[in-house]
């Protein structure tokens, strides 16, 4: 019995060919589904999910119990109006919410993959999650969007799959990944596999895992998620229930105290070998060198209508690197919006309750709807 | 919808690829889009028109002219509409150079400093002109560099620009402008409004 066998999966039979050489097949894709799909079949929307993110986008996850990760995004009434659209998301190809991934059992050894799972890219994870189009019998969906890695995946998709969708929102992220971003994935990885009990990646074979690590590459990269201004707001230079400092190494600060606890809440949840494994994805993404130096021909086969959001304290995927895309798509005459969103709260902001954000992104999927529904009569 | 929006729309020809630079909250797009052709996009730098465009549907990208048109190839568009705000940039020549780089013609609309009021408003008041069209003050108006229907048909001459139409807008009133009457047209005129291409 495994806490994965009650949430829906698609096993996928056919032959994956991966980026590091390895082929792959009968792999689990765990995928979850809001709202209805219509009979013409045209209102799904494939969402895409970020470096820690998971299948469940909306309601209470079943595993963890928590809200889903874009609640105020996608729901009842929301940006993403499940009365209206069917959603869909996919656990990525090397995730640990019961999709494919390095703590999924090998049965050459019956133990866990460990770090023998293949080194996984951005396009493999696309490409995995193309076979539930098919699996529901898509031919085109209405949007492909997603944040941060959700946003890579969404300019992957639309260059593998020019006519697999009408539109695209990718948001806050970029086409190919920083020097700043590798090194900031780096620190992560560095600090899980400092870890005694990473144990080069074989710790489930000992029932043992990596928590200080991987808690400690949390608490890197929630700063990065964060902007200078909100973090000043939020805590300043507050103290964390006491008076005074106590000159030790206590969390003196509120911000410390923070940190520490989302660091020790995400070991929970979240497997140090994916970790390993994604932001080695999201390191390896680069598109335009994929398309010889020009990310223009990525889109160039596609008629899929782009709209592109950033955020302007967003200091981890800038507004410069996604406006990058913007000019890539426009230099080929492509359909294509862009919008920055004032607010202060860095990356994460579109994870949050960002009223102008959630407003254009609403917006733009209810009229680029319209407008198809009555072209289509 | 104002006169001028109408004017403009007309010189439009039907299912032509148009750019509307500075389409502030998007009212012409909209008309456009509805009437003369689908194929049409905006560039507006206030968030908050930006925002309107996007609730009305219209394809808007968030931007500065003066920085951001450098990204699509030459003649990619049939129109370039640039509805009063010439005026308002830095460096208009290089504005109008791009315009006519990436459109196969421009529409231009200028609001005209030659006007007899705005004239007889420093003449006797000895004080920066406002009115209906030129409604801010010295110190709080976007517009660094005022010119005059005159002005800009000096400056298009020069720069051996084309004019395909050339219209002025007196009240509610449309006329033709020539070579003839421009220096009258100058003087009753609101506002100037070229069909331009290179």
């Amino acid at each position: 019995m495994s806490k994965f066998d009650n949430i829906k999966k698609l096993i996928v039979k056919e032959q994956l060919k991966l980026d590091c050489g390895q082929t792959i097949s009968d792999f689990p894709i765990a995928y979850e589904t809001y709202g209805k799909l219509n009979s013409k079949k045209d209102n799904a929307i494939l969402v895409f999910h970020a470096l820690t993110g998971d299948q469940f986008v909306s309601n209470i996850n079943p595993i963890t119990k928590k809200d889903g990760w874009w609640k105020y995004a996608v729901g009842s009434g929301k940006a993403i109006d499940t009365n209206k659209y069917f959603v869909i998301c996919a656990n990525v190809l090397g995730g640990c919410m019961g999709s494919f991934g390095p703590s999924s059992l090998n049965p050459k050894t019956g133990k866990s993959y460990g770090n023998d799972f293949p080194v996984i890219t951005i396009n493999d994870m696309v490409n995995a999650q193309y076979f539930l189009l098919k699996h529901f019998e898509i031919e085109k969906l209405f949007c492909v969007t997603g944040g941060s890695m959700g946003g890579m995946q969404v300019l992957q998709f639309v260059a593998n799959y020019p006519d697999a969708a009408q539109t695209a929102v990718p948001i806050a992220c970029t086409s190919n990944h920083s020097a700043q971003n590798i090194g900031l994935n780096e620190l992560g990885r560095q600090a899980i596999m400092a870890d005694a009990n990473w144990k080069n990646g074989k710790y489930e074979e000992t029932n043992s895992s990596p928590d200080k690590g991987l808690s400690v590459a949390r608490m890197a990269a929630h700063i990065t998620y964060l902007s200078k201004n909100a973090l000043q707001e939020k805590f300043g230079r507050k103290l964390q229930e006491r008076d005074d400092l106590k000159f030790s190494f206590d969390a003196d600060f509120q911000i410390e105290s923070y940190l520490r606890h989302q660091g020790s809440v995400f070991v929970d949840r979240f497997d140090a070998n994916s970790y390993l494994y994604i932001t080695r994805a999201m390191d390896y993404f680069d598109l335009n060198k994929k398309f010889g130096g020009n990310l223009s021909k990525a889109f160039e086969k596609s008629k899929t209508k782009f709209f592109i959001i950033s955020f302007t304290s967003d200091w981890l995927y800038p507004s410069s690197e996604n406006k990058e895309i913007v000019i890539a798509l426009n230099s080929i005459g492509a359909d294509v919006g862009y919008v920055e969103i004032d607010s202060d709260k860095g990356h994460d902001s579109f994870l949050l309750n960002v009223s102008d954000f959630l407003q254009a992104l609403g917006n733009f999927l209810n009229k680029s709807y319209e407008r198809l529904n009555e072209k289509g009569i | 919808m104002k006169k001028e929006f109408r004017i403009i729309a007309d010189l439009i020809e039907k299912n032509s690829r148009i750019l509307d630079v500075g389409c502030g909250d998007g009212e012409l797009m909209s008309f456009i889009l509805n009437n003369i052709s689908n194929n049409i996009r905006g560039i507006e730098i206030s968030k908050t028109n930006v925002q309107k465009c996007i609730s009305k549907g219209l394809i808007v990208i968030e931007g500065d002219a003066e920085k951001d048109l450098f990204q699509f190839p030459d003649s990619s568009f049939d129109f370039v509409i640039l509805s009063q705000t010439l005026q308002a940039f830095l460096n208009p020549e290089k504005v109008l150079d791009e315009l006519l780089r990436v459109g196969k013609k421009a529409i231009v609309t200028i609001p005209n400093f030659g006007h007899w009021r705005v004239r007889l408003n420093l003449l006797f008041k000895g004080t920066m002109p406002i009115t209906e069209t030129l409604p801010h003050k010295w110190y709080n108006t976007p517009n660094l560099h005022m010119c005059t229907i005159k002005d800009f048909s000096n400056f298009c001459d020069n720069k051996n620009i084309n004019f395909i139409k050339s219209l002025a807008l007196s009240k509610e009133r449309v006329l033709n402008i020539s070579k003839n009457n421009l220096s009258t047209r100058n003087f009753f005129s609101d506002l100037g409004i070229f069909l331009i291409e290179k």
